[in-house]
């Protein structure tokens, strides 16, 4: 059975938007116009898209706090809507822009009043919250009431809160908002330590594309509520034709830089000549046959191959939505 | 293990009474508010030896079961107002991924323990006021004495938790919510007589705010009604809370499937 299975999933909000002086009308909102999901036990799931397309929306009704419009979601096998206590036993979420926590209370605190809430067996308790602890950092601020905690060390609590009862699937949505790299660091490290055992299940929204590359092993971007492209990230790149790029420096320019190679295509020349860019579609040669190639006719001083980049894809792929 | 309501209730008591100074002030401040409300029908009766039939004693009787039953709603679901923010910020999110009930999480979440004070001061009234009436006591009366005011409460929690669910279609209806709730408070504390036409029947029929003091206390003293319904209603008092109660928890579920969030 599938961890997460929706179909046809939608939700749209009434707005009333002032239409003249004391005149409104209501106007709908698809914020999700039918996605489909299927998410597989132990799966990392990258979910993405522009402001606005439907992500929060979409893990609001996964977690079963709204009420879909239309079309049908299990998560667990629960109803989320219907079921939510039951669901809620079986998983951790992070809302980054929301606490879990209490406010007044020392950190330490909330993290036991969850375990009377979730009825959590002591010795779990204690094993997962040691394991946190060491993994995040927590010793130091452990005893700090949680409005007194900077941004980063929240961000360290939310998780740890959303993990001490062994959810079998985390919802994150945009777990590392407004972190420094090191804070963003290490919650990635956190969260591919959960990802890497294998029976947690993650779902994951950001715009932080690093965290993709380093956590999410399927990506569905969504866009205007709807999804626009669900698989690796290879097949996106392949599906958008990026390409590796070979940067040679040159000792002296040569007359024709143009080569004359399956895949390759000349992208861009200095105006000294001197640094030559060459696009590699994946299709034809390799950057080594490519490099050899060029040996032959050139002296070269330097060369760097450019990974196709994570950022590039996406801008384009939400630029056509 | 004890429930985890009384978890969350011992947190939230400990970061209440850490406000010491504005704790006490609080109390002090809610029983002169009681206080003002029994000067009221005091100054009344300087004017006038009855009030719609009723003598000091009875009236008093009636605006003591009131205000017990009052205070004991404000104290268990009197912070339901705070619902208004919850929707309106998206608070409601946080309780709703946990695996408790929404409303009992948030009823407990900002425990007014500060309302204790009321309800102490409302049942030593309702004990001078008992004894100040004369009541003839059977077995009957002894148990109607303890279970109105508990009924009472049931039913002014409903009222203030239907009212407060309207925020869920409709964020502005902190007005609508405080006339209920305000509206009958001050209802029940006078015979359902001294009121008239529509708005008597919507008030003591239609809310049901007539089984919180005046029937009940009919009973107690053994008078029939003046407006010649059968006295023996005041016994239907625990189940038009019942009643009540039951359609309070269905437009809740109803209004919590409407929450909507925030952008987020
Ligand atoms: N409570 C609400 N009431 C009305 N409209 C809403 C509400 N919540 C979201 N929307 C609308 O639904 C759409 C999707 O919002 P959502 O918060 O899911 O976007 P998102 O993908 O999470 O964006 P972001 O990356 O900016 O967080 C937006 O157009 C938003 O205006
Ligand atoms: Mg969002």
């Amino acid at each position: 059975m599938s961890v997460i299975e929706a179909v046809g999933l939608r939700k749209q909000f009434t707005v009333r938007v002032k239409s003249g002086r004391l005149r409104r009308t209501r106007r709908t909102v698809a914020a999700v116009d039918g996605v489909d999901l299927t998410v597989e036990r132990g799966e990392m799931l990258g979910y993405i898209g522009p402001n606005g397309a439907g992500k929060s929306t979409t893990l609001k009704m996964l977690t079963g706090v709204l009420m879909p419009s239309g079309g049908s979601v299990r998560v667990c096998g629960y109803a989320p809507v219907p079921e939510r206590t039951r669901l809620a036993r079986r998983i951790g979420v992070v809302f980054g822009q929301r606490s879990q926590l209490w406010w007044d209370l020392p950190l330490q605190e909330s993290f036991t009043l969850l375990r009377h809430i979730y009825r959590v067996p002591p010795a779990d308790h204690a094993a997962r919250l040691r394991e946190c602890r060491s993994l995040l950092d927590l010793d130091e601020f452990l005893d700090t009431p949680v409005r007194q905690l900077s941004l980063g060390q929240r961000m360290r609590g939310e998780l740890t809160a959303a993990l001490l009862h062994g959810p079998e699937v985390l919802f994150l949505d945009e777990p590392t908002i407004g972190l420094d790299v090191v804070s963003k660091q290490a919650v990635r490290g956190f969260l591919a330590a959960q990802g890497s055992r294998g029976d947690t299940t993650l779902v994951l929204t950001t715009h932080d594309l690093a965290d993709i590359e380093r956590l999410a092993r399927r990506l569905v971007v969504i866009d205007h509520g709807r999804v626009v492209h669900d698989g690796t990230l290879d097949s996106l790149h392949a599906r958008y034709g990026s390409r590796r790029l070979v940067v040679v420096d040159l000792a002296e320019p040569v007359p024709d830089p143009a080569i004359e190679l399956p895949g390759v295509t000349l992208a861009a020349a200095s105006p000294d000549g001197l640094r030559l860019t060459y696009a590699l579609d994946g299709s034809g040669v390799t950057a080594g046959e490519l490099v050899a190639r060029l040996a032959t006719t050139a002296a070269l001083r330097d060369l760097a191959v450019v990974e196709p980049s994570i950022e590039e894809v996406v801008t384009r792929l939400y630029a056509e939505g | 293990m004890a429930s985890p309501y009384l978890h969350l209730l011992a947190a939230q008591a400990r970061s209440q009474l850490s406000y010491r100074a504005s704790f006490a002030l609080d109390l002090f401040g809610n029983v002169v508010t009681l206080g003002a409300d029994l000067l009221a029908v005091l100054i009344l009766f300087r004017v006038t030896p009855l009030l719609g039939g009723f003598t000091i004693a009875e009236e008093l009787l009636i605006f003591a079961l009131a205000a017990t039953a009052f205070a004991l709603a404000d104290l268990a679901v009197g912070n339901i107002e705070r619902i208004r923010l919850y929707v309106r910020i998206g608070l409601l999110d946080a309780l709703l991924v946990r695996p408790l009930g929404v409303l009992p999480q948030l009823l407990v979440v900002d425990f007014g323990l500060r309302r204790a004070g009321r309800v102490v001061y409302a049942a030593v009234l309702l004990a001078g006021a008992l004894v100040y009436a004369q009541v003839d006591w059977t077995p009957g009366r002894v148990a109607l004495a303890i279970v109105a005011p508990i009924s009472g409460a049931v039913l002014f929690s409903a009222i203030f938790v239907a009212g407060a669910t309207v925020a869920f279609w409709w964020i502005e209806s902190g007005e609508l919510a405080n006339a209920l709730t305000y509206g009958g408070r001050d209802f029940t504390a006078y015979p359902v007589n001294v009121y008239s036409g529509w708005f008597r029947r919507v008030f003591a029929f239609g809310a049901g705010f007539a089984f919180v003091a005046y029937y009940p206390a009919l009973v107690l003293l053994g008078r029939p009604d003046p407006l010649g319904l059968p006295t023996g209603l005041g016994w239907a008092s625990p189940a038009v809370a019942g009643v009540a109660a039951a359609v309070a928890a269905f437009v809740w579920r109803t209004g919590v499937r409407q929450y909507r969030s925030t952008g987020s």
